[in-house]
């Protein structure tokens, strides 16, 4: 793992590859080949090729295994118990937020809070937060690169706080200009909230550089890290961003959990969004005083088994290594936009200046539906549709795209295979 | 199942060169399909003479098992009474979904020989929404007049 993965602005057409590159031992020191062992689904499912990693991951046998036998040795509710298994199923529990501080590389494991998904993280921070902190005016800019998750909630509270929602168009290569970006922050803007990367597209954005001329207005930052946390390394100090959230099914995890990382002092100035059991440090009928974060906003049982689920997915991706996993993203990406590049007819919609993950195609006057149709003939199985973008889909003036994500297991086979079913799909429909 | 056995040359013919893709200059009835799912869109337009099917067309945008089936639905609807034109639907919908043996008068049996292509959806739980987006929108054209559109989803 001596790979020091660095961006490299993906051109549409990256240099060739030297030789086949089936035939060359990775430079990075991740074989898919061998990863996909640790996925029983492709044992059950043989010939998968596996290409829609970006709506959910798949599984590897250690976090199925790990859940199992939680439940088989381990089980009990958290945080309520005095006898010892209750205290055990708590230390896991614990334990798994302590695995995702590490993931995130957060300060404290009191910043970890842990929710449904992204979409839940996200509208706890827009009940939460936003219903508390922003007034008439305050303005909350996103990209138009969003997930609906990321647009929904800051409409559905608009009405409630009169704030404005301003959106940073994409630019002509598919990627946000970061003088368009720039141009509209102001004093008014109170949150920006935007993607890592772009789940309909692949693009990455800089999100970095956002927080830095977030903060330099005074606003805090939102990141959506559900694509980039699979993807790459990702270190919420370093990227000096206020909140990120991200959904376990994506890493690899179980559905049903995820994360929500916000610093601890803008976790300490939130109120609760949920009320019930474990959230609270005094009831009386009067008056209830609440506990401190994380566990102020994970009011009742919370999903114990998907944490430790998650955990073990952490675990496994970190003992994969990050930087191999993005350095085998990026070489797979690059494969696959120089080979799909090459089909005629078939157009990769533009990702920007960076692309990783994913390779979202647009093959004039046949439908994605009809093409995910026949791909899935030939056993791949992809996105078809607008991907949760509509706005985006009104944009690039398409009604959906086929959409092709990347994952740990998949290789330049995988890629090739989607090629072959691409080109026989255009024949069919010619 | 082989791709070619839901994309039959028919199906391919009809969502490459859709019949009666237009809008009626006077229809008496219209309505708008949508499926949220693909943001397929669908406008089937009637004129209705008593209790006949005088002309029928429909215009929008699908993938080409959604256009291939409404444009073979104003084939087999073209000159129908709305009697037939129910008995079609519901035949129709009980061959694509699978869900029950398909009934229908044997004076339509030949209409139905004409729609047996979209069978191969069957396969295809998420694709029968395609081949019955028009239909819906058929349905609903007949409750509605022209002068106030609606609009079903297949979901
Ligand atoms: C960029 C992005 N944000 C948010 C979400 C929502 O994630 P979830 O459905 O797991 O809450 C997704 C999932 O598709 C996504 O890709």
């Amino acid at each position: 793992m001596t790979h020091a993965p660095k961006l490299n602005p993906l051109p549409n057409n990256p240099p060739p590859f030297a030789g086949d590159a089936r035939i060359q031992r990775p430079r990075h020191g991740l074989d898919p080949t061998r990863v996909k062992r640790d996925f029983p689904i492709f044992e059950r499912n043989p010939g998968l090729v596996f290409l829609d990693s970006a709506a959910s991951a798949q599984k590897p046998a250690a976090v199925i295994d790990r859940v199992t036998e939680f439940y088989r040795s381990d089980y009990a509710n958290v945080h309520r118990g005095v006898y010892r298994l209750s205290a055990r199923s708590s230390d896991l529990y614990e334990g798994a937020r302590e695995t995702a501080r590490k993931f995130l590389n957060a300060a404290s494991s009191d910043e970890i809070v842990f929710v449904r998904g992204a979409t839940e993280g996200i509208n706890l921070v827009a009940y939460s937060w936003g219903m508390t902190f922003l007034k008439p005016g305050d303005e909350v800019l996103i990209t138009e690169l969003e997930h609906h998750a990321n647009i929904v909630p800051w409409q559905l509270i608009r009405e409630r706080t009169g704030l404005k929602l301003v959106v940073t168009p994409i630019d002509a290569s598919g990627g946000i200009d970061m003088a368009e970006f720039e141009a509209r922050l102001s004093r008014r803007t109170r949150l920006v909230a935007v993607t890592q990367l772009a789940n309909a597209t692949g693009a990455m954005l800089p999100v970095e550089a956002m927080a830095r001329l977030a903060h330099r207005h005074g606003a805090k930052i939102l990141v959506d890290g559900c694509q980039a946390a699979p993807r790459l390394p990702v270190d919420v100090r370093a990227l000096d961003c206020d909140f990120y959230v991200f959904s376990g099914h994506k890493t690899y995890g179980p559905t049903g959990i995820g994360v929500l990382y916000a610093k601890r002092e803008i976790l300490e100035a939130m109120p609760p969004w949920q009320g019930g059991g474990d959230m609270i440090e005094q009831v009386t009928f009067e008056k209830t005083t609440f506990q401190h974060p994380p566990h102020r906003f994970e009011a009742g049982t919370p999903d114990i088994s998907g944490a430790i689920g998650l955990a073990a997915a952490l675990d496994y991706i970190e003992a994969l290594g990050r930087d191999a996993i993005f350095a085998h993203e990026e070489e797979l990406t690059g494969y696959g936009v120089d080979k799909l590049s090459r089909l005629p007819g078939i157009r990769l919609v533009p990702a920007g200046q960076r692309r990783l993950g994913i390779l979202s195609v647009d093959v004039p006057g046949v439908h994605p539906h009809d093409l995910a149709t026949v791909l899935d003939q030939h056993h791949v199985a992809v996105r078809a549709g607008h991907h949760c973008a509509q706005p985006l889909m009104d944009k690039l003036g398409l009604a959906g795209t086929t959409r092709a994500s990347l994952g740990i297991y998949n290789d330049e086979r995988d890629i090739d295979a989607l090629a072959a079913a691409l080109t026989a799909a255009q024949k069919l429909f010619a | 199942m082989d791709a070619r056995e839901l994309y039959q040359d028919i199906i391919l013919d009809h969502g490459r060169h859709p019949r009666n893709f237009r809008a009626l200059v006077h229809p008496t009835n219209l309505a708008h399909g949508h499926n949220p799912l693909c943001g397929d869109r669908v406008t089937v337009y009637l004129e209705l003479d008593g209790d006949r099917i005088k002309d029928v067309s429909f215009d929008g945008r699908g993938c080409a098992i959604s256009t291939a089936s409404a444009s073979l639905m104003t084939e087999v609807l073209k000159g129908k009474t709305l009697a037939e034109a129910d008995a079609l639907f519901k035949g129709f919908h009980a061959e694509v979904t699978g869900k029950a043996a398909p009934v229908v008068p044997t004076a339509l049996a030949e209409d139905m020989e004409r729609l047996a292509p979209l069978e191969g959806v069957r396969a295809y739980p998420t694709r029968v929404k395609c081949a019955t987006l028009a239909w819906h929108a058929f349905e609903a054209a007949l409750k509605n007049r022209a002068d106030g559109a609606a609009t079903v989803k297949t979901e």
